[in-house]
């Protein structure tokens, strides 16, 4: 069955009208931004993401892979913008598998908003997509209801209004790449020091025909500074009630062991641990 | 987030018709709402020691996603002779709503300043501790909706905590968090104060295992731990940042420490 499997609605919106609380989605309270220059797109985004009024990660990735010539960044509830550009990602490659022809970014909006607008913005996935296709630099945004819009330079998220202020005061036609990135990179920290719901780092990506290069922690203006004590506890300060001992040979007798290299040093974003 | 606020009304899924919530008011009677309340975030922090109590807030002031000041006090002096409080030797620590705060901290001085001109004596701790708590009582059904802590020393000299609800019940403790963090700091505090759930290693098996004995701390160790407290805050809550203000009281006066937080 294709889609969303919507078979708990009748039991959850009986449980919600008894005055059960909805589930908490983590929403990328963000600021995302992108700006057209001489040659090519930059877009561009913070690395906070939250839940209420608590942080859940510091270093989230808000800019997606479209394709190697587009690329979105997404505010609004992260699963959300996660999956749609996702889907939206593999349809796009074979569209682009079967007419034999390199994705264009119109396409990519376009089949952005028919399945946002489906969904009449229960989908919460707000959008900026940029890219470089043989008609052309595009830069667009998508709202969660399905409208868009195409201009020179946009911001979105819950920090777009400190965004946009400093593109509406620094912003001039025919920029260069370098002058591009800055303009966006101080857009985004704007977001980041004057709304609550961005922090951490700046993301930029820039695409040209050429290629796209993606700068993770392009800038990061929040570095975590060092505790000034040690939080180390001795060995046996927490109480042992009683222990059962298994031993790894035995291991196989409850679970499924797979033995792994341990030199395996790219597993994911290192966790900060103290000394 | 968005996907469970579409309807206003209902904050949550659309249901069919027939089944939106039943406003319990007769044909045609429109509500009327008063809302005198917004919660300002931010988190207060207070330790008592030994011979010395240490007060202390950040200085962040926000409404929704917006920070209306980054330098906005959290932590009086109170019932000092004179209006630059040079004399005082009670710090009271509100957080919550700003303007309750404010009208708090301007209504206790006030009560404070009257009792020496009376009494011709400064106020102690453990009588302006219960003065607070009948001024937030007396407003019971309108409350000031604040987290208050009073700090001081006691008639001995030593480090008093008074915290309080927003209607008035209170409790002298040995420390206490409040506000927007307080659920992440107040943890924290009872394993490094108190030294909750810490056991001597190798004292006895099970339930023979002893606790991990409380010594009084050293003046530098709290600031340590308020600083490490806040810095902790700062990295998981959005409403806590910008300064930290300390107030350190020992019988000498009131040392204030202001240090600066992440600004994000």
């Amino acid at each position: 069955m294709p889609g969303f499997d919507f078979s708990n609605y009748n039991r959850n919106a009986a449980l919600h009208a008894r005055g059960v609380p909805l589930p908490k989605a983590t929403s990328t309270g963000t600021t995302i931004v992108g700006c057209i220059f001489d040659g090519g797109v930059v877009i561009a985004a913070d690395t906070r993401a939250t839940s209420g009024p608590i942080v859940a990660d510091k270093n989230c990735e808000k800019l997606h892979y479209i394709s190697s010539n587009i690329w979105c960044a997404g505010a609004g509830t992260a699963a959300d913008t996660e999956f749609t550009t996702a889907l939206i990602s593999s349809q796009l490659e074979l569209h682009s598998l079967s007419t034999g022809r390199k994705p264009r970014v119109v396409t990519c909006m376009t089949l952005l908003k028919q399945h946002l607008f489906k969904y009449q913005g229960h989908i919460g996935a707000y959008l900026v997509v940029a890219g470089v296709d043989p008609t052309g630099t595009h830069l667009f945004t998508v709202h969660a209801h399905g409208s868009t819009d195409k201009l020179p330079y946009v911001t979105m998220g819950s920090g777009s209004l400190a965004a946009m202020s400093v593109f509406e005061t620094q912003w001039t036609p025919k920029l260069t790449e370098a002058d591009a990135v800055e303009l966006c990179s101080q857009a985004i920290q704007a977001g980041i020091f004057n709304d609550l719901g961005s922090g951490s780092n700046v993301d930029v990506a820039v695409i040209t025909k050429e290629k796209t290069v993606l700068k993770r922690g392009y800038v990061k203006p929040n570095e975590r500074g060092q505790k000034l004590k040690s939080y180390i506890f001795p060995k046996g300060t927490t109480a042992v009630l009683n222990e059962k001992i298994i031993r790894k040979e035995d291991l196989g007798n409850y679970v499924s062991v797979h033995e792994l290299s341990t030199t395996e040093d790219d597993a994911g974003d290192k966790m900060e641990v103290d000394a | 987030m968005a996907m469970f606020s579409q309807n206003p009304i209902m904050n949550g899924p659309n249901y069919s018709f027939s089944d939106t919530p039943k406003v319990n008011a007769p044909e045609g009677a429109r509500q009327h709402r008063f809302d005198p309340y917004t919660d300002n975030g931010g988190s207060t922090l207070a330790i008592a020691g030994k011979d010395f109590t240490i007060m202390a807030g950040d200085t962040r002031l926000t409404s929704g996603y917006s920070i209306n000041s980054r330098y906005h006090p959290k932590v009086f002096k109170i019932g000092g002779t004179t209006a630059d409080q040079k004399d005082a030797s009670i710090v009271l620590s509100v957080v919550g709503f700003a303007a309750d705060g404010e009208a708090l901290k301007e209504r206790l001085d006030a009560i404070c300043k009257m009792y020496r001109y009376r009494h011709g004596k400064a106020m102690s701790v453990k009588a302006c501790a219960q003065r607070l708590s009948t001024i937030l009582y007396q407003k019971r059904f309108f409350p000031y909706y604040t987290y208050a802590i009073l700090g001081g020393l006691d008639e001995e000299g030593n480090g008093a905590v008074y915290s309080y609800d927003p209607v008035g019940s209170y409790e002298r403790e040995q420390c206490r968090a409040g506000g927007a963090a307080a659920s992440l700091i107040m943890p924290f505090l009872d394993n490094q104060v108190n030294f909750k759930n810490q056991y001597v290693p190798g004292s006895g098996e099970g339930h023979a295992l002893q606790e991990r004995p409380r010594n009084p701390l050293s003046r530098t160790e709290v600031e340590i731990l308020v600083k490490d407290a806040f810095d902790g805050a700062v990295e998981r809550h959005i409403e806590v940042g910008d300064g930290l203000q300390m107030m350190v009281i020992t019988k000498d006066g009131i040392e204030e420490i202001l240090l600066p937080l992440k600004r994000d």
